[in-house]
């Protein structure tokens, strides 16, 4: 019960905090489960990776973390913690919206949070980046990454799986990382 | 303001066929799709009034847009059931895909396929992000904030907590109305 209630503090914190959406979190949430559930980078990385291939909002992959760290119950709470504060402050907050209306403040406050979000997701790819690129291969992936999806109009999770598939198989081949 | 009633049921179906057959950044592009052509639910205004709010506000960006589309047809019900939608497939599929992991850890090829997936999503979510702050990066004033939030978060290494705590407030002052 005690893993349970840490475990709804901390995703309940991190959807609070997820300005900008779930990358802007990565780095804290890698921190986080790294001291107090002794996750390490590779598992982090791998639990990344499962949400990367599964359909909708990638960031469900936290009830994975659940999972581990206390089963179906873990799941359950860690998905419903990551979803619920931010959904009921924006619930509550759509609903003040259409009663205000449009205000120049509220157009600073997005502006003033838009290249905050820009930055988090800057430091959510670098933690990721870190932790998964550990040789010649994975940085070549890495690359490959980056300019498929900036050059081309490839569906993502086409690059995603078409590239890590040919990865794998290069490593495995070679015997490199 | 003569929205059509919508049934709480197709609400909810509608926006599990979105979460079962999208992929990362596919959702936002989806729900428009649905809620502007296909149902015409939602004005164009109301739907990019709701994705900007959705994009400010803490959470993921297409959950919020889920809930704020759901509450404007059905409240509070629409909402959950919109959200639900969106999120089934994916978490279905990422429950099997932690039991499977769980037994599998030591699975060689598993292991290698999930450190090349991660390489190359490290690489696609670098270049997202690089066009998603294509405008940001041509203002000083916002790459002054990119960066600082960045050095912040990754080399000072604050929580995620105090990097907001001082950078909203500066970022507002920056961009403060101005008469």
């Amino acid at each position: 019960m005690g893993v349970l209630i840490q475990l709804a503090v901390i995703f309940g914190m991190l959807s609070l905090l997820a300005v900008g959406g779930g990358m802007a979190v990565l780095p804290e949430m890698q921190q986080l489960l790294a001291r107090h559930f002794g996750i390490g980078h590779t598992e982090f990385v791998h639990v990344f990776s499962l949400g990367q291939l599964a359909p909708g909002p990638n960031m469900m992959m936290v009830l994975v973390f659940g999972y581990q760290i206390a089963g179906f119950a873990g799941a359950a709470t860690v998905a419903l913690s990551f979803l619920l504060p931010s959904g009921v402050l924006c619930l509550a907050a759509g609903r003040l919206w259409r009663r205000i209306g449009e205000s120049p403040w509220r157009r600073a406050v997005q502006s003033a949070l838009e290249p905050i979000a820009i930055g988090l997701m800057c430091s959510g790819v670098y933690a990721v980046g870190r932790a998964a690129i550990a040789g010649p291969v994975a940085a070549a992936l890495a690359l490959a990454g980056v300019a498929l999806v900036l050059r081309t109009r490839v569906n993502p999770v086409f690059i995603v799986l078409g590239a890590g598939l040919l990865g794998a198989a290069v490593m495995h081949a070679g015997g490199w990382t | 303001m003569t929205t059509p009633r919508v049934p709480l049921r197709e609400l909810f179906l509608r926006f599990l066929a979105i979460g079962a057959v999208s992929f990362g950044g596919g959702m936002i592009a989806y729900q428009k799709v649905l809620l502007i052509d296909r149902k015409k639910w939602l004005t164009r205004d109301e739907f990019m009034a709701a994705l900007a709010i959705s994009q400010a506000l803490p959470g993921l960006n297409s959950v919020n847009l889920a809930i704020l589309a759901g509450d404007r047809l059905r409240g509070l019900p629409g909402a959950l059931a919109a959200m639900l939608g969106l999120v089934l497939p994916g978490a279905c599929f990422l429950l099997a895909a932690a039991m499977l992991y769980a037994q599998g850890q030591d699975h060689e090829v598993g292991r290698l396929l999930l450190g090349a997936v991660a390489a190359v999503a490290s690489g696609v979510l670098a270049g997202v992000t690089a066009a998603l702050g294509a405008e940001q990066f041509r203002s000083a004033r916002s790459v002054a904030l990119i960066t600082a939030t960045f050095v912040l978060t990754s080399v000072v290494k604050l929580a995620l907590l105090e990097v907001l705590l001082l950078m909203v407030p500066l970022a507002i002052y920056l961009y403060r109305p101005r008469p």
